[in-house]
């Protein structure tokens, strides 16, 4: 029986010290009527090779194309030892760190990733992590409207260049609570927020604004003026980032006079394979002030009876199982492998090494638009400096061409039209790290076929 | 000591980072960071050796019995570990078109069908994160169903009181109103209770069956007539699934939605605290409002659902996929038990916890409801040695690390005073159960005779117990370079 250590003898053994027939009969509280003789629908076992055959066919079906695609999930290359070492029993098969003293690896380590997610985004205190970042951007928007003092506004201004994705999901996620996103449109020329644009609302009462570096079409926003904006209208600001460019970019701990209130975005870049989706992890900073409004696990380091130093959960006053009905969230899970990895990604890489990945990404971008933008068909829409992706308008509609792409093993891009239909034929490409020359010249070559 | 402190500045690790040839100089001053990240500076050995020893200052399933009520925390075949980390897996980007999709769309959509079947649901979405998502998308689309039925003022949800703590705070999320029912002493829920708190301002009921405290409730049959009744919705919290994996399933109980915890009954890695998954299914009527995406199988070919498919849907609830490596890794798992392995889980999932519970109240300790069948997993109450010895669950949880034991679950459920509830799994051999027992035993006589012993402990871990009043007060959550 897999996974089922039990002998008959043992059975036999186990049911008389119950004081029980059979196993069967340890069910007969439940009602005879309802009770399934069999999972009709469920197919037979296999056993390890049957289905390590299966599941290598499935996989190898999918092809490997070369990835031209960002759009919230990017190829970034991930050291040996970082799935390694988070794949050990040790902290594969632990549970969440209730039992600190039975927990301290996965706590200190926790402890560690707050550290290095406060020093990446020079913000003072670092939850856990969230489920993406998607849901750290809901879970930050209702973290402002609980948080700031200064607003009674359940209304939150933000800027349609933010992922739309994440637009759609935190809707979906704060609605019932009557919370309101308010889209501002960008700028059809630089792709950016303008001042003019949020001057519109000046004098309205807003919980927060929430300002995306880089954008979702690559683009980079004028954080200080932004910043400075909200706080001057006070509302808070919301900052949702991407930490492979924090290493070149100003951090949001620094943006404006003041600094964001709320850093948020997805760790999936930090050593989490792109992996169909998932399991990525949603990281979340905050100003020490806003601390006891941040939802989700903390980890804090105290001392034991002896004062030596350890690892606990901490401020578990705000959470569900000790507050219910009452509590910040409902979440009770980190993504506690994912963060795993990505530490000792931050970890192996330092800060030089991430900023070169950054500069790397930053560097084949700027290559992949020089050779694609001088192919007739072919034009940037946007003006302005990009961080690793930028869109390109094409004188095609984008489907047609992304699925003649894939038919010579490249993934294009995003295709912009569903989320944007204002913008014609527009596509949305990135270039990490992995990117070599050769690829990128045989996307620039295999494009002008098409076009 | 931690990594920032095993730091030497200036050392790099080459092997690990791109070539970089040349500066960035088209980004303005004014957006670019001035000064660089204080991150550690090691080289890959020390990374390798401080994460490795990290690791080993954690109890975990590989090395302890962990027998945490209310967690399942059953063994994680390594085979799911591998076969889902297969490099066609791992590097397919989730906006790839379906053409570079279909295997893996394929056993997302073979996930889908078998867990419509062993838990009696029409439909399922498996992209909610964890349990308290899948909770959010339960409750999210109980709300949907009567908004589009214009019936707009059912704002109460019904939890018992002996629910998971997500019940209520995920109630609070879909701006509803929550009312507690009591639970008789038998563990059942408080019918007549129940009777009075139902009516038109009855959105739904959530509930655990079996429930937290360790046995099935009975009388299910007429909790959902009377919700239904009320025209409330019954909502299954599917937590305690491995009690009756291929025994009954929730939808002939007559519940109207579940979310699946895959990280228990379908043996996912809790990983510390997470991935999880919380799929969700739903019966016929909640079917229009699931949320995506979804995967359809069409001429023997797969395609993603979208809003145009499922115009009423509650949306999105993750950026992509939800947990996409999760999911495989639960479906390699359902794939290698199939039928027969699936039944079995709840057959062995109870007789580990039966025999324990006999075992434990024979050698002498109260079991909170004795006369009941225990399902998974039951409960021991502590409350005679907590009032006669001053030695509290807590206690004992502690001097069980010691002796190799991770603790059960302790004071949970909140209604049984100084309780451990105790979920052993199937995976574990008589050994590790009559180890606990014996284990229990020691302590007990340790209490007897030397209870400032017992409440000293742990002493073999790599700390002794924490000052949490402290670590609240004095908010120490990252490292700062005091140098």
């Amino acid at each position: 029986m897999p996974f089922i250590p039990h002998t008959e003898d043992e059975i036999c053994d186990m049911l008389s010290v119950i004081g029980a027939d059979s196993i069967e009969q340890l069910f007969d509280e439940i009602p005879q009527h309802l009770r399934i003789k069999s999972l009709q629908g469920v197919p037979q076992g296999l056993n390890e090779m049957e289905v390590s055959r299966l599941m290598q066919s499935r996989a190898a079906e999918d092809g490997q194309p070369v990835c031209f695609m960002g759009a919230g999930s990017y190829d970034h290359h991930i050291p040996a030892a970082v799935w390694q070492i988070t794949t050990r029993g040790e902290y594969y098969t632990a549970y969440t760190p209730y039992q600190a003293e039975a927990s301290q690896g996965t706590l200190q380590l926790i402890y560690e990733f707050q550290s290095m997610m406060t020093a990446l985004t020079a913000m003072d205190v670092s939850n856990a992590s969230l489920y993406d970042g998607a849901s750290a951007l809901s879970e930050a928007v209702l973290m402002a409207v609980r948080g700031n003092r200064k607003s009674k506004s359940r209304r939150i201004l933000v800027p349609t260049n933010v992922n739309p994705v994440y637009r759609s999901a935190t809707k979906s996620i704060v609605h019932h609570q009557n919370i309101e996103l308010v889209d501002v449109e960008f700028d059809t020329a630089t792709g950016q927020t303008t001042l003019d644009a949020l001057k519109a609302y000046e004098g309205e009462d807003f919980a927060a604004v929430v300002i995306s570096q880089p954008t979702f079409f690559g683009t980079l926003e004028q954080v200080d003026a932004l910043t400075d904006w909200a706080h001057a209208n006070g509302a808070m600001l919301i900052a949702v980032v991407n930490p492979t460019s924090l290493s070149l970019l100003k951090p949001p701990g620094e943006w404006g006079e003041q600094g964001a209130d709320i850093a948020c975005g997805d760790g999936q870049p930090l050593g989490a394979p792109m992996s169909s989706g998932g399991p990525y992890y949603g990281f979340m900073c905050c100003k020490k002030a806003h601390v006891r409004q941040m939802p989700g696990r903390i980890v804090g380091r105290t001392v034991d009876q002896d004062e030596k130093e350890g690892f606990v959960l901490t401020l578990q006053a705000r959470e569900q199982h000790i507050r219910r009905s009452k509590a910040t969230s409902n979440i009770c899970t980190n993504q506690g492998l994912v963060v795993t990895a990505s530490t000792i990604y931050m970890s192996l890489l330092g800060p030089q090494g991430l900023e070169k990945v950054a500069i790397a990404c930053h560097q084949n971008t700027n290559q992949l638009i020089e050779k694609l933008s001088a192919i007739k068909g072919v034009d940037v829409l946007f003006k302005g400096s990009v961080f690793h992706e930028v869109v390109l308008k094409l004188n095609k509609p984008v489907a047609d061409v992304l699925n003649a792409l894939a038919e010579k093993n490249i993934l294009g891009g995003y295709d912009l039209s569903n989320d944007y239909p204002q913008l014609d034929n527009a596509l949305l490409v990135c270039a990490t790290e992995m990117r070599t020359d050769e690829e990128i010249d045989r996307y620039a070559q295999v494009l002008s076929e098409i076009l | 000591m931690l990594i920032f402190e095993h730091t030497t500045q200036g050392r790099k690790n080459i092997a690990q980072a791109p070539v970089v040839n040349g500066e960035v100089n088209d980004i303005p001053a004014e957006l670019r960071r001035t000064k660089s990240a204080p991150l550690p500076e090691l080289s890959e050995l020390q990374v390798v050796r401080h994460y490795t020893r990290l690791s080993q200052k954690n109890f975990s399933i590989d090395t302890h019995f962990y027998p945490l009520g209310s967690c399942t925390m059953k063994y994680n075949p390594r085979a799911c570990n591998s076969l889902a980390m297969l490099p066609g897996f791992l590097s397919r980007h989730p906006l790839a078109p379906e053409k570079f999709s279909q295997g893996f769309m394929a056993c997302m959509y073979e996930l889908q069908e078998m867990l419509c079947e062993v838990t009696g649901m029409s439909g399922f979405s498996l992209t909610p994160m964890a349990g308290a998502q899948g909770e959010f998308a339960g409750v999210a689309m109980i709300r949907a169903y009567h908004d589009a039925k214009k019936d707009f003022d059912r704002k109460e949800i019904l939890v018992p009181n002996a629910a998971h703590g997500t019940n209520p705070a995920t109630a609070t999320m879909c701006g509803y109103t929550v009312k507690e029912i009591p639970t008789l002493d038998n563990g059942d829920v408080d019918l007549d209770a129940l009777k009075q708190a139902v009516g038109p301002q009855t959105a739904g009921l959530m509930l655990t069956n079996p429930s937290t405290l360790g046995v099935f409730e009975r009388r299910i049959e007429e909790i959902a007539k009377t919700v239904h009744q009320a025209g409330g919705l019954l909502y299954y919290d599917g937590a305690n699934l491995n009690a009756i994996l291929g025994k009954i399933r929730p939808g002939d109980m007559g519940f109207d939605v579940i979310h699946s915890n895959l990280h228990k009954t379908f043996s996912t890695p809790h990983g510390g605290g997470g991935p999880g998954s919380g799929a969700i299914g739903v019966s016929e009527r909640l079917k229009p409002f699931l949320p995506l995406p979804m995967v359809t199988k069409e001429n023997e070919g797969y395609r993603w659902l979208t809003e145009k498919d499922c115009p009423q849907t509650i949306g999105r609830l993750s950026a992509f996929m939800g947990n996409a490596g999760v999911l495989l890794r639960a479906y390699i798992y359902m794939r290698m038990l199939g039928k027969d392995g699936m039944q079995r889980v709840a057959e062995f999932a109870t007789l580990n916890a039966n025999y324990m519970m006999a075992q434990l109240k024979n050698k002498g300790f109260d079991v909170a409801i004795p006369e009941r069948r225990a399902s998974h997993e039951f409960i021991v109450t502590l409350k005679k040695q907590a009032k006669e010895l001053n030695v509290t669950a807590m206690d004992f949880a502690k001097r069980l690390l010691d002796l190799g034991y991770h603790a059960p679950t302790t004071y949970f459920p909140l209604l049984i005073p100084e309780c451990l509830l105790i979920e052993p799994t199937e995976t574990e051999a008589r050994e590790s159960l009559d180890g606990f027992i014996e284990a229990m035993l020691q302590i007990q006589s340790e209490a007897e005779n030397d209870a400032e012993f017992v409440k000293g402990a742990p002493y073999t871990m790599p700390v002794k117990r924490l000052d949490e009043v402290r670590a609240a007060k004095q908010l120490d959550l990252s490292w700062v370079n005091q140098s």
